[in-house]
């Protein structure tokens, strides 16, 4: 085996096939729940996997450890009653669907890997609190990694394909993958961190092309601190910015994530970017259309659009859809849960579908 | 004076995070915070290495410990296995900790962050959901995210979340016995205590 191919296979990882217990992100049932709901539809649907969710679990706090209000041990605590909850429910594989939480999760097993004594002070600590006592999780799986293993199961059950209906051109993709997913523990991420598979991996079998571009493994520019605190946002969309000024010379169709958090930033400051400086990267001015991994697949699998959420986007993925040829009805774009018009968004003087 | 390393030594964030630093300057390379922001995290580790008190005491006192962005793509990158988004998170919290934060202008949003994201872990369970993102607070979400918040349970329901429901499901409520098991987590494990001295600014 040649020096590069050995390389290569540090990056692989092993992705059981269940029973999964599941773990939610906040921030993605803040932007985008249908995401989650699709999420949810294609493993336990589609791919007919074991998943489930405990409502009694809470957020990993990793939002609150990241921006320091929130103390590690306490964190730890918080995500030791996750597992105590798993293993009460009888499941040993943790599936994340958040790419903060899954680097939080493996950052604490690994802390307790090489700190005996932080694992027995969060057993007492669990104790105390709850009267609760947890076991470690047999795998920590992203939800990317699962839809990453079946995608050529799941191409086999797509109604559509990335491709141009009209030319027959395969759409072209520019992928950003969450920084936790695989900067802190390389060896847990499906490419690592300087080869990122879990997203590129999946144009091919799906119709499309990966395109690569140089500023790939750079930062959404998410920052914790620097988003959530109004006057630090530039440093947010900074980052944003150096990303997408190096994507428009590849002219993408479409930009896919495998974090919500990204997702949301890389859709929601080409608003802004537009607004300040009158600046969109596609042609036609209206953007980039930016969608998380189950989106696409739910997508090309033939789910309603406005079921995905993707009415939630501030870029409209219209004229994505139109190219692929994806049949949808505009009318029910701004429904609501019982079927009742809701208004539509004022238009923006920017980034018009 | 306070021994300010001897506190950050007592942190193996700390400990883990700095190795041997040969100053390469790697990780300022790659830093999204060092692009944008008079940061550089090899200067971190340059006076972290010295071992100066009163050096680490300005440290904490200051803007700079606050710009990092916690990518931790200087993890990945150092040669040296040195992690200074880990170092950060030390220096962070014996700042908040001793009250050094509050010097700084950086350092005093901590008070908002706190009564936020804290406060809505302490009261929801959850770090964030829709109703925080307040449009007047977040204008760079755009009219899309005006339109969602004013109609945030028909919007949620409709792609199948359960917005303060009970049950499973994105933006359920969580039910008060999970509640009082997590406010009593964060009770024991001093989280609590946390977050309440930063909301009042102490
Ligand atoms: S990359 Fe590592 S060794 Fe180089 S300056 Fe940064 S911390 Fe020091
Ligand atoms: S974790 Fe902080 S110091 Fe490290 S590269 Fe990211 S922003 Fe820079």
């Amino acid at each position: 085996m040649g020096e590069e191919k050995r390389y290569w296979r540090d990056y692989q990882k092993d992705i059981p096939d269940g029973p999964f217990f599941y773990v939610r992100s906040c921030i993605r049932q803040t932007f985008t729940p249908g995401a989650e709901t699709m999420l949810l539809k294609i493993l336990t649907g589609y791919l007919g996997l074991d998943v489930y969710e405990d409502p009694r679990h809470t957020c990993c706090s990793g939002i609150g450890y990241h921006t320091d209000v929130v103390p590690l041990e306490t964190t730890m605590t918080i995500i030791a009653r996750q597992l105590s909850l798993m293993q009460e429910d009888g499941y040993e594989n943790l599936l994340v669907s958040c790419v903060t939480s899954f680097g939080l999760y493996n950052e604490v097993l690994d802390i307790w890997h090489h700190f005996p004594e932080k694992l027995e002070q969060t057993r007492r600590y669990l104790r105390e609190a709850t009267g609760r006592d947890f076991a470690l999780p047999k795998a920590v799986i992203h939800t990317s990694d699962i839809v990453y293993k079946h995608r050529s199961r799941l191409a086999g059950m797509m109604k559509y394909r990335m491709v141009d209906r009209q030319s027959g051109r395969p759409l072209r993709m520019v992928d950003h993958v969450g920084c936790h997913y695989a900067k802190i523990f390389p060896a847990k991420g499906i490419g690592g961190a300087e080869f990122p598979q879990v997203l590129s991996g999946l144009a091919a079998p799906w119709g499309g092309i990966s395109v690569d571009y140089s500023e790939r493994r750079h930062c959404c520019g998410f920052g914790f601190r620097q988003y959530l605190l109004k006057d630090n946002r530039s440093y947010s969309v900074s980052h944003s910015k150096v990303k997408l000024e190096s994507m428009a010379p590849h002219h993408p169709d479409l930009i896919l994530t495998n974090c919500p958090g990204c997702c949301m930033f890389l859709d929601r400051w080409q608003y802004t970017i537009a607004e300040i400086e009158g600046r969109t990267y596609d042609d036609a001015g209206r953007g980039i259309p930016v969608l998380s991994y189950e989106e696409l697949a739910a997508l090309l699998l033939g789910e309603n659009p406005w079921d995905i959420g993707l009415q939630m986007h501030q870029v409209q993925v219209e004229s994505l859809m139109d190219k692929i040829g994806i049949e949808y009805d505009a009318s029910q774009k701004y429904l609501g849960d019982r079927g009742q018009y809701i208004g539509c968004p004022q238009k923006p003087d920017v980034l018009l579908a | 004076m306070t021994d300010y390393l001897k506190l950050l030594d007592s942190d193996l964030r700390f400990r883990e995070g700095l190795n041997a630093c040969m100053n390469c300057g790697i990780c300022t390379a790659i830093c999204p915070a060092a692009a944008i922001f008079d940061y550089d995290p090899r200067k971190i580790c340059l006076i972290m290495q010295k071992r100066d008190n009163a050096l680490t005491e300005q440290l904490l006192a200051s803007d700079t410990i606050w710009f990092c962005g916690q990518c931790l793509g200087c993890r990945t990158r150092c040669p040296r296995n040195n992690t200074v988004g880990y170092i950060i998170q030390s220096l962070r919290r014996v700042s908040l900790e001793t009250g050094l934060y509050l010097r700084s202008d950086q350092g005093r949003k901590q008070i908002d962050l706190a009564r936020n994201i804290g406060g809505n872990l302490m009261k929801k369970g959850y770090c964030v959901d829709m109703d925080l993102v307040v449009p007047e607070m977040h204008p760079e979400q755009g009219p899309v995210w005006e339109w969602v918040y004013e109609n945030r349970q028909a919007v949620c329901n409709r792609c199948g979340g359960n917005y303060h429901g009970s049950g499973p499901g994105a933006q359920r409520t969580i039910d008060p016995q999970s509640m009082s098991e997590l406010q009593a987590i964060l009770r024991t494990t001093g989280g609590e205590a946390f977050i309440n001295k930063l909301s009042k600014g102490e």
